[in-house]
């Protein structure tokens, strides 16, 4: 799997690209040019390659640059939280429900059914409006909405995994469920499990940053991809690279989750089509 | 297949039982007492009290759900507080609109989808293959926000092409041609996530369906290329990819807030947006239980139209 991955020119890319994009966005304390915060109304809404601002500046004089890079922080934290949150439990709900059955399992289900029957954007909409706007509600919203899809795959891995002989001969050895699962079931589970958290990584940032533009995520003035999108949308007729950078960003960092989540895939799957 | 449909539907009429239970719960913690907005911030406190106990706020919250319910079934969801409507007529009245618009979408999404699915599995490995697949795992990438601004940026403040808001224009004659002209722009940003998947699972559906041994068969006794896609693999091939239509239906209808609010559609959508804004409690509770029942409903009809299609799924 490592050598297909290794000479798979779209997982290179993608790892190349979010790799920069997240380097990048960590070191924005030394790279930023600017406070990303710092408002200069006489040099409002400069243009991509003004002398001072390389990418311009938004309506109330703040170097977007600058707002760029913090904004990575932002917009891959509340991005890729969701996600490892929705592993986590995902995953421990749907080994519970797919390796003891019964009762348990029926309830986890119907449960994560309800979940499921709601589009994501409402479900999210309803939880953060219900908890109120902010970062760290939108995370539990994208989490929340995530672990439902988490927790039905590895269920679904689990009820095949548990009839394999190496598991009924653990049992038989007298080895107790919880060891089992732990030792024998979950390694078994965990390639397609790595693979959706890759695809749902890229989808959960586009969806963190759209909580943000309904003005449900990240506040004024914190700089976040998403709300630097919203900001810029009644300037479109005057000055589009506000609104179209933050975009491009988003964009860059989900094809590139894409691009590795896809290879690895293939990587895995031993009758993909190439 | 009774038996089936009996078991799915009865699932389904369980999930909604669900669904109910988290939108009522869900939007009864939203900060702000009911009763002193619907009183009027001059109320005094007695006033309030009366009006919380003729709106059964001073119930237990199970209470509350049960009469909330029984209300709902009957079709009354309460009357909006911003508006002083019955919410069930304001819901109505905006869902058509995104019914239309998810529609449109969904055309454009299967078209676009299939076609350009089709061309890149029978031009495998050649550039229109990569190509194909390289659009299509960009506009799978492309948040659909960004999308609708960027059209709106060439289209209608570049190009002057296409309007940017609204269904129809405010000068204009409100006809066929003019509703047509406002409705691409929200039917591309909508369905373009969708056209991308459709694409990848239609090429990966033919792809398997051309190494069948049927097809090889057909192939050995001469039948044209043409003939033999048309009329023999891209029939069966479809079928999984009906499904993926199916269920991007369901996504088109909750995707529909944030296309909605970019270009100022009236429907559903951007009254829950709105509703939220505002605080409309009993609006946006009416509008989420009516989403996510449409979405039940087209998740259940796509159920059984798969399992009429395909009998090996009825029984598993």
């Amino acid at each position: 799997m490592r050598d297909r991955l290794l000479r798979d020119g779209g997982a290179i890319g993608g790892v190349c690209v979010v790799g920069v994009i997240a380097a990048v966005s960590i070191l924005a304390p030394v790279l930023s040019p600017y406070d990303p915060d710092a408002v200069d109304a006489a040099i409002r809404l400069a243009a991509i390659g003004s002398p001072a601002h390389l990418l311009g500046t938004d309506d109330l004089g703040r170097d977007i640059l600058s707002r760029l890079l913090w904004g990575g922080r932002v917009s891959l934290v509340v991005g890729l939280a969701p996600v490892a949150i929705a592993l986590l439990v995902g995953v421990s709900l749907g080994a519970i429900s797919g390796y003891t059955r019964g009762v348990v399992d029926g309830i986890i289900m119907r449960c994560l059914d309800v979940l499921l029957a709601f589009p994501a954007y409402l479900l999210a909409i309803a939880i953060v409006s219900a908890l109120g706007a902010g970062l760290s509600n939108a995370i539990l919203a994208i989490a929340l909405v995530s672990t439902a899809s988490f927790a039905r795959l590895v269920r679904g891995s689990v009820l095949s995994v548990r009839e394999r002989d190496f598991v009924q001969a653990a049992r038989l050895l007298g080895a107790r469920d919880s060891r089992i699962v732990w030792a024998h079931v979950l390694p078994n589970v965990l390639s397609p499990v790595i693979v959706f958290a890759t695809l749902e990584a890229g989808r959960t940032i586009i969806f963190a940053a759209g909580l943000s533009f309904l003005g449900l995520g990240a506040q004024p003035p914190t700089a976040e991809w998403g709300a630097m999108l919203s900001q810029g949308r009644g300037l479109l007729n005057i000055a589009p690279h506000v609104a179209s950078l933050p975009g491009v960003a988003i964009l860059l960092v989900s094809l590139g989750l894409n691009l590795f989540g896809d290879a690895l895939r293939d990587a895995t799957d031993p009758r993909a089509n190439r | 297949m009774t038996a089936f449909i009996v078991r799915r539907i009865l699932a389904s009429v369980v999930v909604l039982f669900g669904v109910s239970i988290v939108v009522f719960l869900t939007l009864k913690f939203i900060p702000g007492d009911a009763a002193y907005v619907l009183a009027g911030p001059n109320a005094t406190a007695q006033e309030i009290e009366l009006v919380r106990q003729s709106l059964g706020l001073d119930q237990p919250v199970p209470v509350q759900y049960i009469t909330w319910l029984g209300r709902a079934l009957r079709g009354d969801l309460g009357r909006s507080i911003e508006l002083h409507e019955p919410v069930l007529a304001l819901v109505l009245s905006r869902y058509g609109n995104t019914l239309i618009l998810a529609a449109s979408a969904m055309a454009f999404a299967s078209i676009t989808g299939v076609l350009a699915g089709a061309l890149a599995a029978l031009r495998l490995h050649t550039v229109v293959d990569r190509v194909v697949m390289l659009v299509a795992l960009t506009a799978n990438s492309t948040p659909s926000f960004w999308l609708g601004l960027a059209l709106i940026l060439v289209f209608s403040l570049g190009l002057h092409l296409l309007p940017s808001s609204g269904m129809v224009s405010a000068r204009g004659d409100g006809g066929g041609v003019d509703f047509l002209q406002h409705l691409v722009l929200p039917s591309v940003t909508l369905g373009a996530i969708s056209a991308a998947l459709i694409a990848r699972m239609t090429r990966s559906s033919l792809l398997e369906v051309l190494t069948q041994e049927y097809v090889l068969v057909a192939r050995a006794k001469g039948l044209r290329e043409r003939l033999l896609v048309r009329r023999h693999a891209l029939k069966n091939a479809l079928l999984p990819v009906l499904t993926v239509m199916g269920l991007q239906m369901g996504s088109l209808l909750g995707g529909a807030v944030i296309t909605e609010t970019i270009f100022t559609w009236p429907g559903i959508g951007l009254q829950l947006y709105r509703g939220i804004a505002l605080r409309d409690v009993p609006l946006v509770q009416g509008a989420a239980l009516v989403v996510a029942t449409s979405f039940v409903a087209i998740n259940l009809v796509v159920d059984l139209l798969y399992s009429y299609l395909d009998p090996r799924i009825r029984y598993s």
